[in-house]
């Protein structure tokens, strides 16, 4: 994973509260088995018609919408399902941020693990954000904070392991393995685990 | 000194961190139970592949198929090809990697495959005080024997594959209280909408549950796993009931589950777990059983949730409201008894056991189907199947002019072609009524067996004490 340190970019803004994980890549296209080939199918129902044209009046489908990395979502962002398939899908298609008021766990973790920066923020801002779409924002992860063209900074909270990994682009499985002595004293102390 | 007290999640937390968590560190956390199934672990064993890593503990990873896979008989057992060529190549590569790496796997035509959620408790392969993790968000199910169960994603299936272990930091605990009676007609699953209906869909991010009070303690295993199952409805990664001698009961004898000396020091440790007296919780939450109603979902999440005698909240100038009303074809004010139902489908890790398919067919004994309306039940494990067989409920809903479908999530989420068609309405016993969950432009009442059979039967959405 590429460490990230600032991100730089206008917005999107999704005004859709609660968005699930079936909104962002539904069960069909979880038929896949590897990681790539998700972004052409984010938010795939709101995006493309039944004839599998894109809908003009959906937010990505705008020309603005081209080359903006942070989406600005409703409340609650994320709910649902564990499918990895969801940030997969997102960062394909380009997003490497995505702001809300609330991020499901599940969600977050996965976003985490994928160079995707999840960024909560109050109300008061993300307010401000959903009334100025393509706005230009910077997200910087030395100071955990989100900087506003109005030249307010807002901190937001990321937990410092995962900010250390984002920044300097540090893999968890290479972090536990390199526990391994401490998971065999574990598996010492517990005997053989459970029989199965 | 004695130590302070302890909740039930406090407890399992601390028996399995091989490193506690610093504040620059999470913890590592040791998994005593892995499921795996066909959807999210391919990329994850490619991970393995390219790494040149091995399964740390693969006796303690277990796989299914469950998903992506079909539930009509001639293509489970008949021969004939399963329709979604992607689906296919799933399963083969479920079965692929479950040899290379030597996992055990209960395969497509395996007499114990069924939904993951369904075939852990029901193998005795969860028990209280383990910590079980699955791809999977409703691992939160396994909760209800007082394990420590929560879904993970891919990169982390990777994690538990080639370390046994997460990084984890430690959730906050909320208490869910429950007391009273339930009603006749009311049950497990109006509980659990009832309570996310209160807290909200986001009510328990970051939060272990603890469901906790009389009404639980009376509630048998199936019911708690309802209950357990649909915490991350409210956004609680995990639910937990602590065990008690309903679970012993349940788990006694399971193939999976100690034996003879090894039982019974089991046994003494399951009944250290439950929450000392005085653990103090994070949140806590009091719901009183008692006055609760047959509860149905209008909406496009499972926190927009009515009692059935109910109407359509009014929320004027709510734009994300009117949005998920409109992809209801829902006005508000409006009553939603008597809604015409077009499909109804009982089944699901949320509804698939057989004391779901009991209360189904309680209500559809002697009657019929409505006319134009399809229901579909899908028992949640192969082993339910037979044990609804056994008891001849498959005649009633056969005889009703159900389909009886064998096991697998089906149409929860319309993966495996059990659709339901755009525009319809569908009172399921699944777990989510997001849009297009059940299908492009499907519209879902989430609700009880008991009230999907009751619908059923009417044509309409119905109290299915109309029919008790
Ligand atoms: S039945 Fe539905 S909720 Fe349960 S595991 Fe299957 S798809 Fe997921």
């Amino acid at each position: 994973m590429d460490p990230i340190k600032t991100l730089r970019s206008r917005t999107v803004v999704l005004p859709v509260s609660d968005v699930d994980t079936d909104q962002i890549i539904p069960a069909r296209f979880l038929t896949t088995t590897t990681r790539s080939g998700l972004g052409a199918n984010l938010f795939a129902d709101w995006r493309y018609g039944s004839d599998g044209t894109p809908k003009p009046d959906f937010v990505l489908n705008r020309p603005e919408a081209k080359g903006c990395a942070i989406l600005v979502a409703g409340n609650n962002f994320g709910c649902g399902s564990s499918r990895e398939h969801a940030p997969w899908a997102l960062t394909e298609y380009g997003f490497r941020a995505v702001v809300s008021t609330q991020i499901a766990d599940i969600f977050r973790n996965n976003s985490l693990k994928n160079g995707l920066v999840p960024v909560i923020v109050d109300q008061g801002t993300h307010g401000w954000l959903m009334e100025h779409p393509g706005t230009e924002v910077t997200i910087d992860l030395e100071s955990t904070s989100l900087k506003l063209p109005t030249g307010e900074s807002v901190r937001f909270p990321l937990e410092p392991f995962a900010r250390f990994c984002l920044m300097n682009g540090v893999d968890e499985l290479g972090f536990l393995l390199g526990r391994e002595k401490e998971i065999g004293a574990y598996e010492q102390r517990q005997g053989a685990g459970y029989c199965v | 000194m004695a130590s302070s007290p302890q909740t039930l999640f406090e407890k399992v937390w601390h028996r399995h961190e091989v490193v506690a968590e610093t504040p620059a560190t999470p913890a590592v956390l040791y998994i005593d139970l892995h499921l795996i199934h066909e959807v999210t672990s391919p990329q994850a064993f490619t991970v393995l592949r390219e790494r040149g890593l091995k399964l740390r503990r693969p006796e303690l990873t277990f796989a299914t198929m469950d998903h992506s896979t079909p539930t009509r008989t001639e293509q489970v057992f008949g021969g004939a090809p399963i329709t979604i060529e992607a689906a296919a190549r799933q399963v083969r590569e479920l079965e692929v990697n479950c040899a290379a790496f030597g996992v055990e796997l209960l395969g497509l035509r395996h007499a114990r495959r069924g939904i993951v959620h369904i075939i852990g408790p029901e193998l005795g392969l969860t028990q209280p005080g383990r910590t079980v993790v699955c791809g999977d968000s409703h691992t939160s199910t396994h909760g209800a024997l007082g394990a420590l169960a929560f879904g993970i994603g891919t990169t982390e299936v990777g994690h538990v594959l080639a370390t046994q272990c997460l990084l984890q930091r430690k959730p906050r605990t909320l208490a869910i209280n429950v007391s009273g009676k339930l009603a006749g007609g009311v049950t497990a699953k109006d509980l659990i909408l009832a309570i996310i209906g209160k807290i909200g869909v986001a009510g328990g991010t970051g939060h272990v549950i603890e469901y906790r009070g009389e009404t639980i303690r009376s509630l048998g295993l199936d019911e708690r796993m309802t209950v357990c199952n649909m915490s991350i409805e409210a956004g609680a990664r995990a639910g937990m009931i602590a065990p008690d001698e309903t679970t012993y009961a349940y788990l006694a004898g399971r193939p999976r589950a100690p034996q003879g000396a090894a039982w019974d020091e089991a046994l003494e440790g399951w009944r250290q777990l439950p929450t000392d007296v005085g653990a103090r919780f994070d949140r806590e939450v009091d719901i009183d059983a008692a006055s609760l109603e047959p509860m149905v979902t209008y909406g496009t999440n499972p926190g927009m949730v009515i009692p059935i005698s109910g109407s359509i909240p009014q929320r004027p100038g709510d734009a994300a409201y009117a949005k998920s009303l409109a992809y209801m074809g829902f006005e508000p004010g409006r009553p939603i008894a008597e809604q015409p139902v077009n499909v109804v489908f009982v089944g699901s890790c949320t509804n698939g056991r057989l004391s779901d398919l009991r209360d189904a067919a309680s209500l559809l004994r002697g009657r019929k189907v409505a006319r134009g309306v399809q229901m579909l039940v899908v028992p949640g494990s192969q082993e339910v199947k037979r044990e609804a067989e056994a008891e001849g409920l498959h005649t009633v809903f056969l005889e009703a002019g159900a389909e009886w479908r064998e096991s697998g999530c089906s149409m929860c989420l319309g993966m495996n072609g059990d659709l339901v068609p755009k525009g319809q309405y569908a009172v399921s016993t699944s777990n989510r009524n997001f849009e297009g969950r059940q299908g492009v432009g499907a519209r879902t009442l989430l609700a009880s067996p008991l009230t999907a059979a009751a619908s059923a039967v009417r044509g309409r959405l119905t109290d299915p004490r109309e029919l008790m």
